[in-house]
């Protein structure tokens, strides 16, 4: 490690203990003003009411201020609850947006000052670390000491890593009024882009793109020299940034409903909610262009490209979370479970997901255009549960924050639904396949050991025979790796593409498989 | 044969293993047993070097599950084998337990050359083969401060690059005047020797060990050359080659030259007993230009293919077809089809040889004096194996070959299309009526450039 990088290492580790710290910085105090100002028009008169002993009291933390409030506020709630008046229930979440207004601390009065202590060192620290990277050596993979690493062979730092991950997913999707503070830091990025202060959801998207970005520079260093592997890199850091960050945040800007134009059902679940359509709906031609395009990447896109180019197009060069499983998940790659009984459980799990939002999108679609009672309420429940289960749980915490402890493909493996259609698409239909180079492999097993998609893709190459197989992503890793020159990622003739009984060639004896 | 034939495998690398394999796939009577000393599970010796080097951990070499073997019946014994009692069909373990066979299969794979220097079996030298010599080498490259290796060889450049990774200064001692110049022609040898120093190896070249000095407490403290230099070491790797690993079935009645002498159906001297892989020496050369003892991870596993279909069939002399191999030169690789010796005669061949400005990246193709292709040399590009196995078995005319290389390029896509330059350079040098490949429209667009 050069001194620069070691700059940078310390750089990040301060830049992360700043931003882990920041939370539990400043002091809360609630005004009617600040309740009336930040809740519904139909909840202000009770929320005012229900909140008033906390007015004017100065909360030392967000530990406090938020049990105080949780105590008013459930206090009245269960109260409907057990007399069964369900309709006068609060079923809003105010939490956050009180906490951000009650908040005071010196992060909301200097936030470019926070925001370069914590988001800003960690960023320069890992630019730092990542430039310097391999520039001693000559091009090449550098795999060097992965599983000599804490980090990277799941030794206690990378299970610190990921506790840390796993912790950060929990408080974002389901306590994010314990952010406040971080989040209110990058207020002022929001209202540069979007006119508005930000929400958790602006903050995380800010800090998913940095990662992206940065990792993306430690991609480009890795793999020097490996034209496929910078291209890729390259596409995901400018779908990210962007397709899902930057437009999404301008449209909003422009008073046009935010969109990402990349996303695509079902990874993108809700596209269908009533709510959706209701929008594009009234957001005249661009929502209906939004809307249409939405559906044809559905029906014609993934299809069309997956036949030419294979699933890949998608998921290792345009898919957000394969920008971060690619990116920031690269080191974490060797971790996924190569065995039988793991493929089972893929084949199971991530069918039946696209079982699940296929059936919800059904009854929700059904829902919207009968507007029958009852399926309004399975909708809301089906809605509710795989919002939590899916969307948030598998998808985030599951899914990013087991990059250190399973591999950075866990999601995308185990449980996303449009890489289980775009994966069909391949499987039967396509022209893609990852040759293998006549009989040249040694089974060292490199290509197995780096594919995230815990795919075997040694079984194959030893036995001469093609990788066609519905989960691979494309990501040319184990082309990468491979001593031999064995594996090559090709779109060809659909013919022999499954060369189920291969003739390894060298051999004039016999013929084997004949 | 009876219906339950107990068909017993002394060796678990790729040889025994394919025959093993092979064997159950056509028999599903035979009882099959795998006897291996080394290890429980088959692994994948060539890639010993990426578990020093933290790449991949053991049981990543480890081409099949672990209850493969037990789904597929056949059945593992870890145990040296002691000796072999060819007349009562059975052999004996170093534990003094008996186990019979009704026909054996001898795949013992082979063993470090070492030619006698004075100190060679020092603490901390060492050769590099099987997974206790990696085992030793972690040992024995623990606190260490210099490194030799001697011989210029495949497994002479791996230690190097494993004890280059462990940040160990290397010196790597090689007689010839070239690396590895007893197989790759001058331009090719060069080519990786700059490489090598790339990497920051401190290699002599035309340098002779001459005795390995001990310490007090009889570890290695340097290597003197022939010239008389002495280096200091703590660590010395001895990778002079590997010779057949035959030793204990000397005197046993069975045929031995270097190897187990066997035909070209892996019979030898002795009915029912056979030898397949590193260990196996044709009585005559298996088909021009081949040697008597192939220890090659190809051959072996042609070896046990060939093998167990004579099991089932009426067997079927080994020919083993066009020659392939392929190495990996820290980070260049090297691949080549065909016949491509280190020297030949200008007269009766032409040699058409093209090196990448960068000088990473060759490529050679060996022609008859009539034009037909004899073989290829790839370094630091791909080239595809069915391509050029073709082309050579057909014996096609070079210019044919270098009007269709787009074809036989195996580089991953977007890469530096080499292929264009090579025809370029060889249309120059050669003639012949063909335009060089046009760049497609992805390569134009990105501004390929080589």
């Amino acid at each position: 490690m050069t001194g620069v990088q070691k700059i940078g290492v310390i750089f990040f580790l301060v830049g992360l203990v700043v931003f882990t710290v920041l939370p539990f910085v400043g002091t809360y105090t609630l005004t009617e003003d600040l309740v009336r100002s930040n809740t519904k028009e139909i909840h202000q008169d009770k929320m005012t009411e229900i909140l008033a002993p906390l007015y004017g009291e100065k909360f030392s933390s967000n530990f406090s201020f938020l049990s105080a409030f949780g105590e008013h506020f459930d206090t009245y709630n269960d109260g409907l609850k057990s007399q069964q008046l369900w309709d006068q229930v609060i079923w809003d979440d105010y939490s956050f947006a009180l906490a951000k207004a009650a908040l005071e601390s010196p992060v909301r009065d200097y936030p470019w000052y926070f925001l370069g202590l914590s988001i800003g060192l960690a960023v320069l620290g890992g630019l730092l670390y990542a430039f310097p990277l391999y520039s001693q050596e000559p091009e090449g993979i550098k795999n060097n000491g992965i599983f000599h690493s804490k980090l990277m062979n799941r030794g206690w730092m990378g299970i610190a890593a990921g506790t840390y991950l796993i912790l950060f997913y929990i408080l974002l999707y389901w306590f994010p009024a314990y952010l406040v503070n971080v989040v209110t830091m990058v207020d002022p990025i929001s209202t540069l882009l979007n006119g508005g202060p930000a929400s958790q959801w602006f903050l995380y998207g800010l800090i998913y793109t940095l990662a992206i970005i940065v990792f993306g520079i430690r991609m480009f260093r890795k793999y020097r020299g490996n034209k496929y592997q910078q291209l890729r890199t390259a596409s995901l850091i400018f779908f990210q940034t962007g397709f899902a960050f930057l437009i999404p945040e301008i449209l909003v800007l422009l008073n046009k409903p935010y969109f990402d134009f990349k996303n695509i059902w079902p990874l993108d679940y809700d596209f269908f909610y009533d709510y959706q359509i209701e929008t594009f709906l009234s957001s005249g031609g661009i929502g209906m262009f939004m809307l249409v395009w939405g559906i044809l990447l559905i029906l014609i896109g993934v299809p069309v490209f997956t036949y030419f180019f294979g699933k890949r197009w998608y998921c290792s060069w345009v898919c957000g979370c394969g920008g971060l499983a690619e990116t920031l998940g690269d080191p974490f790659r060797q971790l996924s479970d190569k065995s039988v009984k793991a493929w089972k459980y893929e084949r199971v799990i991530v069918h039946s997901v696209l079982v699940l939002v296929v059936l919800m999108t059904v009854v929700t679609l059904a829902n919207y255009f009968s507007g029958f009672s009852f399926l309004g309420n399975v909708t809301n429940q089906l809605h509710s549960f795989y919002g939590f289960a899916i969307g948030s749980a598998f998808a985030g915490v599951v899914g990013t924050g087991f990059y250190p402890l399973m591999g950075n493909r866990v999601w995308c493996r185990f449980g996303c639904p449009l890489a289980a259609y775009l994966g069909l698409v391949q499987r039967f239909k396509s022209r893609f396949r990852i040759t293998t180079n006549g009989g040249q492999c040694i089974s060292c097993g490199n290509c197995s050991t780096y594919c995230e998609m815990g795919i075997d893709v040694r079984w194959y190459a030893q036995r001469g025979q093609n990788i066609v197989r519905s989960s691979c992503v494309g990501c040319g890793v184990c082309s990468s790796v491979c001593p031999r020159g064995v594996l090559k990622l090709e779109n060809g003739p659909e013919k022999n593409r499954i060369n189920d009984l291969p003739i390894i060639i060298g051999n004039d004896s016999i013929k084997l498989n004949p | 044969m009876s219906q339950s034939r107990h068909v017993v495998i002394i060796g678990n690398g790729i040889a025994g293993v394919t025959f093993a394999r092979h064997l159950r796939k056509k028999d599903q009577n035979a009882s099959i047993t795998i006897i291996s000393g080394e290890s429980a599970y088959f692994f994948s010796r060539t890639a010993l070097m990426y578990v020093f080097m933290g790449h991949m951990k053991f049981e990543h070499t480890q081409p099949y599950a672990n209850d493969f073997w037990e789904k597929n019946r056949i059945e593992l014994k870890q145990a040296w084998v002691e000796s072999v009692d060819f007349s009562a069909k059975k052999l004996v373990l170093k534990e003094g337990e008996a186990i019979t066979y009704d026909q054996l299969v001898l795949a013992t794979g082979s063993k470090p050359n070492k030619i006698g220097w004075l100190g060679q079996d020092l603490e901390g030298v060492q050769g590099l083969y099987s997974k206790q010599d990696l085992e030793l080498m972690e040992r024995n490259t623990e606190g260490v401060e210099r490194a030799v290796v001697v011989g210029g060889g495949l497994i002479g450049i791996e230690m190097a690059e494993m004890l280059a990774y462990k940040k160990i200064p290397v010196t790597f001692l090689v007689r010839e005047s070239g690396f590895w110049d007893i197989v790759l022609p001058k331009e090719e040898s060069e080519l990786v020797g700059r490489h090598i120093l790339e990497h920051h190896v401190d290699l002599r070249l035309e340098t002779e060990l001459e005795e390995i000095l001990p310490d007090s407490s009889g570890r290695v403290r340097a290597v003197r050359t022939k010239s008389g230099e002495e280096i200091p070491c703590q660590f010395v790797g001895l990778t002079i080659g590997v010779k057949p690993n035959v030793e204990f079935l000397r005197n046993s009645g069975l045929e031995l030259g270097s190897g187990v002498k066997v035909d070209r159906f892996f019979r030898t001297n002795i009915p029912d007993v056979f030898a397949i892989g590193d260990c196996a020496e044709f009585h005559e050369s298996p088909a021009e230009g081949r040697k008597r003892i192939e220890q090659v991870w190809y051959t072996g596993r042609m070896h046990g293919e060939t093998l167990a279909y004579n099991f089932i069939n009426k067997p079927v002399p080994y020919q083993p077809g066009v020659w392939f191999n392929s190495a990996k030169f820290f980070d260049i690789e090297y691949q080549t089809y065909g016949t491509v010796p280190p020297k030949w005669d200008d007269q009766t061949l032409k040699s058409f040889y093209w090196e990448h400005a960068g000088g990473k990246v060759a490529f050679r193709m060996l022609m008859e004096n009539t034009g037909k292709v004899l073989g290829v040399n790839n370094l630091g590009f791909r080239l595809r194996h069915e391509f050029f196995d073709q082309a050579i078995r057909e014996k096609w005319d070079g210019v044919k070959v270098i009007s269709l290389l787009e074809q036989g390029n195996f580089d991953p896509e977007f890469f530096a299309p080499y292929y264009l330059e090579i025809q370029k350079a060889f249309k120059k040098q050669f003639g012949g009526d063909f335009q060089p490949s046009k760049k497609s429209f992805i390569q134009k667009l990105l501004g390929a450039r080589v």
